[in-house]
């Protein structure tokens, strides 16, 4: 006869997480961490470059092409860490018809009928957490935090290393990562890796269009302070 | 009926159902089961909204057990 049910513990520990034992469990204080991190790295990039530029100015006005070179360099970095975090977003093909449509309807079950009629609308599900607010992909998710107006894209997927995980249809990839956030979030975090941290408004603009109305339903969320799932 | 359903590449298979009250059918279901969790699926329950819990046992009251593969960062 089967066991009663026995969950892992009251507060679970998403089992993937040990892959990954080595890195610090995700808090908001991690979060702050990382997030300053990449903001230093944006101030180092943007800003040698910008004085470099204006010191080519300054020194010698006939410099302009190299000083505009610079600003272009100093636009252009930040901009290409933002596709790479827009990118944890991307849809990543198709399954036939069927298929697509059972994980679409499985997907659904889990989820209320605004983030329903979302997904539909952008492919990404809106998901409240401790931590923020999250969005949640095929093959990553992107969370606004609590607090502060950055955006973090984690890139995190199915498990390739299993001959099933190929030929999963899109819905049943979103599913799968939406259970894992839901039964430990932090672990969720841990385990997905970080390819962006920094201004929302950054990787709104990298987003494909459809997909851009998700982040302003997400900050919606944030600034009516729901912790209701949708 | 409750259900053990595999997210695969057919969109969902339903892999067992069983009610509480017919003891074939849920030992079936946890024999199941115990063959997903070695092929390396992973058990999932909703616990309420927004929330879900891995079990490494059938939950036999549970309405829904959804199996799912590992997730690893991209």
């Amino acid at each position: 006869m089967a066991a009663p049910p026995q969950p892992l513990a009251q507060a679970a520990v998403l089992p993937e997480v040990a892959a990954v034992h080595w890195r610090p469990r995700v808090d908001e204080r991690h979060l702050r961490r990382v997030g300053a991190f990449w903001t230093l790295t944006t101030v180092a990039h943007v800003v040698p470059f910008t004085l470099a530029a204006a010191g080519l100015m300054a020194l010698q006005p006939l410099a302009l092409p190299v000083a505009l070179a610079c600003i272009a360099h100093a636009w252009v970095i930040p901009e290409l860490y933002a596709q790479r975090g827009a990118n944890v977003l991307r849809s990543h093909g198709r399954a036939a018809d069927e298929p697509e449509r059972r994980s679409v309807g499985l997907l659904g079950d889990l989820v209320g009928h605004e983030a329903r009629e979302l997904h539909a609308r952008t492919g990404l599900v809106l998901e409240p957490g401790g931590l923020g607010v999250w969005l949640i992909g095929e093959a990553g998710a992107l969370l606004l935090p609590l607090r502060g107006r950055k955006a973090y894209c984690y890139c995190v997927k199915v498990d390739g290393r299993h001959a099933e995980a190929a030929a999963l249809p899109a819905g049943d990839r979103t599913a799968h990562l939406l259970l894992a956030l839901r039964s430990d979030e932090q672990g969720f975090a841990t385990v997905a890796n970080l390819s962006f941290a920094g201004a929302r408004w950054r990787v709104r603009r990298r987003l494909r269009k459809p997909q851009r109305p998700a982040i302003a339903a997400a900050v919606g969320m944030l600034d009516r302070g729901s912790s209701d799932p949708l | 009926m409750s259900k053990l359903i595999r997210m695969d590449q057919t969109g969902h298979s339903t892999l067992a159902e069983w009610t509480v009250a017919d003891p074939a059918a849920v030992e079936a279901a946890v024999e199941t089961f115990r063959g997903e969790l070695d092929r390396g699926y992973l058990a999932m329950v909703s616990t309420g909204p927004g929330h879900a819990e891995q079990v490494r046992e059938l939950p036999i009251d549970a309405d829904l057990v959804i199996l799912r593969l590992p997730i690893s960062g991209g």
